[in-house]
């Protein structure tokens, strides 16, 4: 079961080959079989069963929708009502909270099952999900490995079929870099296009909720569930949600391809590039054209995104004070004591580099030097795209520098953790819409392509990945020991 | 205040908006419920909510700017104020810093008979913090968050006043202009209107200013009134002992009568304001602006100034009674119902019935006799009915009951003697039995008079013409 995508279990379910219960079971039990993966956070299977009951009441109804009964799970990021939301964090680990994140609402309104919470680096801050409170995630493709983050939990569960598909988030690549060092196809919509109500804010002006899938086909399922206007999130967008499945194969003959020139500069891996352009060699046979591009201001991405992602952070994260919820220290002297040990013993390390960068960039007298010349440009950045984003109608490259890196190799040097996100930031900065496709290998170890659209057009980059899907198998190979 | 020296003072002044719920969510606004019973996830700052602006609130923040002659901003953004309290849940509160939503207007204010104009810097939109709590809980303190997140318009006047008295008149008519406007129910005592003063003091004919203090959170008209006389007096006898004014925020103190540093210059916040990303730019486009100027109620001075021309009220009156729009309307009720007697009806308003009112502690909107009853009476007075001695004692009776003047007049038989002839006989009654002040009149004391009618107003139980009695009684003394 664990190896059908979304449209065979669904079928399934309606045959009635198997039951939601039976099918949530299967998934309960590889999770269990595989917790060395540290994939999960907290699985519901109490609540995830009853859901599933529900589900076969729905299915045999005979309206429900395509993820009826179908297991999903998301990454820990999303409040879920009455399961412990925790965003990887010490500070977390007593929360639930009392309402359901938008998103969650919305699979729970299509009668998908929650098999439970995914993993992730602290408040979604990190490129290698050890800087969870719960311990590093292990890649399943080389389990001395790590499986990329933030949404590295979810990257993990999706190539170990622990999960059939499940919940991202990407602020500087969350999403897109776990989904290319598992081998799973990971899409970041635009900026605006699914709610934030309730996922747990990291840089509210860079975040955005997407899915992780195993396909661009199951993505779109998912996606379509996901997306959607919220009067309850004012940064979400009011326009209306297309049929991403209608046009997954429509055909790509004069496809324009743009290859941005700084994401091919001579500092590219040659393995890593080979395997990029095998893949883009893919498109051109599928009728595709390519053109090279010029994006002068993306090497200016990734400090950019470090003075705005850790200044809205530094923000975002005061409520973490010790006095309504979360973490407290144990017998507090005073208030700032209890300040100042409710939040020190309970943030991470990487979480109080970021909250100090940010507060730091923030503060009277050196605002103007570094917040507004970030945001000034990131405004540079934005219109580098939408110049190229005229002339072509996709960008492509790769998503990191390198394959799946060692547990620990990369932790002494925040500097070189940083720079895993060089190919994904500039996206987040620019609001728009991008995705990671399974593109090859590298000494076993997965590659992500990178594609990247204009506003909305995610159902362009849908269309995209699934033609490729058609005529390659990257996304089919399963992780040894996984089968 | 010593003569030597001149006061600088600008207010601002928190108006909290009359929005049915809060500013950032769709919790209620309601004052006086129990503790953290209005308070939803948003307002508790819960991991992963965000803030969705309340449309009703910059409909008020632009009635207001459209009031005072103010520049509305097309284009305004909410910005992020970070500081760590208990009582502001999310570590920052939502406000507005470079791009406020309300930029420079006026309002003009009259101390001693002069117009002066107070200019208005700016307004913004911000949310409310909660409330800490430290009665109650044993050396402990707690947090009530209702309050958190109530919508505010921070006003922010120049530093244009010059006494404590100014102050306070630009207090007043703020206060009485937002009651207009209908954004703010103007409620002292549970907080709806505060206000913190800017004061400093320089020697007179000194272009620059001296070193200012803010002073936080006074809530009456009266203590703004000495807490800022007081901190001028403070700030010159520092000056004067040969010391220097520290920029501080201080705190007034009611039950003392002073004011006493909170935190200096240097021990200030650096709030850290950037823009709210949860949060669009506040557009407001000439159409909103257009839509909202249609519905602005006629403004203080405007009905003042019409008050005067249309009613030929004194300046006086005219203010008094716009002070508030329900006592414009009142008397304006009061006019149209009586068939146009402004004047008398000024002259009831102001003096019985608001002096009632006052005695009684109520407001015009919770006075027992209604405008058209008092208008009955009104008629009454005009058309000689009843003497203006015997209209005091139908009003009594108006007050504490629910008969109509007529009812009252017809009852206990006050109708005014127009008889001629009856006066007649009661005033030569009068004379004859009172010799010596007709004497001593007649010998040019003018003041006998006044016991000569005394003695017939007695006799026709106040029932006759005062003026009618006056006129035949000379006419009489005379010959």
């Amino acid at each position: 079961m664990h190896k059908k995508t979304l449209g065979e279990l669904a079928a399934g379910l309606r045959s009635k080959e198997f039951s939601s219960v039976e099918l949530t079971q299967h998934f309960l039990d590889r999770i269990k079989q595989h917790q060395d993966l540290n994939a999960f956070i907290t699985v519901s299977a109490d609540s995830a069963l009853q859901q599933a009951q529900a589900a076969c009441q729905l299915l045999a109804a005979g309206n429900a929708g395509p993820l009826a009964g179908i297991p999903i799970a998301q990454k820990d990021i999303f409040c879920t009502l009455g399961t412990k939301t925790s965003c990887g964090s010490k500070m977390l680990d007593n929360f639930i909270a009392p309402y359901d994140a938008t998103v969650v609402e919305h699979f729970n309104r299509a009668g998908a099952v929650m098999l439970g919470k995914l993993n992730m680096d602290e408040f979604a801050m990190g490129s290698s999900n050890e800087n969870s409170f719960y311990g590093p995630v292990r890649n399943p493709w080389a389990t001395d490995c790590v499986p990329g983050g933030s949404s590295g939990g979810s990257a993990a569960a999706v190539a170990a079929r622990l999960a059939p598909a499940v919940t991202g988030t990407d602020t500087g690549g969350s999403i897109r870099q776990p989904a290319a060092l598992c081998g799973v196809t990971g899409l970041k919509p635009t900026y605006g296009r699914v709610s934030r109500y309730g996922m747990i804010a990291y840089a509210s002006s860079l975040d955005q909720g997407g899915p992780m899938a195993r396909s661009a086909a199951d993505a779109a399922l998912l996606l379509q569930t996901m997306a959607g206007f919220d009067p309850k999130d004012s940064t979400s967008v009011d326009q209306a949600v297309p049929d991403y499945s209608a046009g997954l194969n429509d055909s790509l003959q004069g496809l324009k391809i743009g290859l941005p020139k700084q994401f091919f500069s001579t500092e590219l891996d040659s393995q890593m590039a080979a395997t990029i352009q095998a893949a883009i060699a893919e498109y051109q046979k599928l009728g595709a054209e390519v053109k090279e591009v010029d994006m002068p201001n993306l090497n200016l991405a990734i400090p950019a995104y470090y003075v705005i992602a850790s200044a809205e952070c530094s923000s975002n994260l005061s409520r973490y004070d010790g006095v309504r919820f979360g973490y407290r220290c144990q017998n507090p002297e005073d208030l700032t004591d209890l300040y100042t040990r409710s939040r020190g013993e309970a943030f991470g390390a990487e979480v109080k580099r970021r909250i100090l960068m940010g507060t730091y960039a923030l503060s009277a007298g050196y605002y103007d030097a570094y917040y507004l010349k970030a945001q000034q440009v990131r405004r540079l950045i934005s219109e580098d795209f939408k110049r190229a984003l005229s002339e072509v109608d996709v960008l492509m490259g790769p998503v990191t520098p390198s394959t799946a890196f060692k547990i620990g190799e990369k932790t002494s040097d925040p500097i070189q953790m940083y720079l895993e996100d060089i190919y994904t930031i500039a996206i987040n900065l620019a609001g728009l819409p991008a995705m990671s496709i399974p593109a090859g290998f590298i000494d076993g170890k997965p590659v992500g392509l990178h594609v990247i659209g204009n506003y909305f057009s995610e159902a362009k980059l849908l269309n995209v990945g699934h033609r490729y899907q058609q005529v390659t198998d990257w996304h089919l190979q399963i992780p040894k020991g996984f089968e | 205040m010593n003569s030597q020296w001149e006061a600088v003072i600008g207010l601002e002044i928190h108006t909290q908006l009359s929005t049915k719920s809060k500013i950032f969510s769709g919790a209620a606004t309601a004052y006086g419920a129990e503790p953290n019973t209005q308070a939803c996830a948003v307002d508790l700052g819960l991991p992963g909510v965000l803030p969705v602006l309340n449309r009703d609130a910059v409909r008020k923040a632009v009635t207001f700017g459209l009031a005072i002659d103010a520049e509305i901003a097309p284009h305004s953004v909410f910005a992020r104020k970070n500081y760590f309290y208990p009582d502001l849940p999310k570590g920052y509160q939502i406000s507005q810093f470079e791009l406020p939503i309300v930029g420079n207007g006026h309002l003009d204010i009259d101390v001693d008979g002069e117009t002066k104009r107070i200019g208005i810097t700016r307004a913004h939109l911000e949310e409310d913090a909660g409330k800490s709590l430290h009665e109650d809980f044993h050396g402990l303190t707690g947090i009530d968050l209702n309050r958190a997140g109530t919508p505010l318009l921070e006003i922010v006047s120049e530093p244009d006043m010059r006494s404590a008295k100014e102050a306070v008149a630009y207090m007043r008519k703020l206060h009485e202009l937002v009651r207009y406007l209908e954004i703010c129910d103007g409620n002292m005592q549970e907080g709806s209107f505060r206000c913190d003063a800017n004061v400093s003091v320089r020697p007179k004919g000194q272009k620059e200013f001296g070193t200012r203090a803010e002073i936080k959170n006074i809530n009456s008209f009266k203590f703004v009134e000495k807490a800022i006389n007081h901190e001028i007096e403070r700030q010159i006898d520092v000056i004067e002992s040969g010391n220097k004014v520290v920029q501080e925020t201080r705190l007034y103190d009611a039950n003392k009568d002073e004011t006493r540093s909170m935190r200096s210059k240097e021990e200030a916040n650096d709030y850290r304001y950037f823009p709210d990303p949860d949060l669009l730019p506040v557009l407001i486009e000439e159409s909103l602006k257009n839509e909202i100027r249609a519905t602005l109620p006629e403004l203080p001075d405007a009905k003042k100034q019409r008050f005067i021309d249309q009613y030929h009220l004194d300046n006086e009156s005219a203010t008094t009674l716009t002070s508030s729009r329900e006592l414009a309307d009142f008397y304006e009720t009061v006019v149209k119902a009586s068939g146009g007697e402004a004047k008398l009806a000024s002259n009831w308003l102001t003096g019985d019935v608001l002096g009632a009112l006052n005695k009684a502690g109520l407001e015009i909107g919770a006075c027992p006799v209604s405008a058209e009853r008092l208008a009955g009476l009104i008629k009454r007075i005009a058309d000689n009915t009843i003497s203006g001695k015997t209209a005091k004692q139908v009003f009594d009776k108006l007050w504490n009951g629910s008969d109509s003047a007529d009812e009252i007049i017809e009852k206990e038989g006050l109708v005014q003697i127009t008889d001629t002839g009856a006066i007649e006989a009661i005033v030569d009654k009068v004379i004859a039995a009172n010799p010596v002040p007709v004497e001593q009149y007649r010998t040019g004391k003018d003041k006998a008079l006044m016991a000569l009618v005394g003695q017939i107003m007695k006799e026709t139980q106040g029932k006759a013409n005062p003026g009618e009695v006056n006129k035949m009684l000379i006419a009489k003394l005379k010959n």
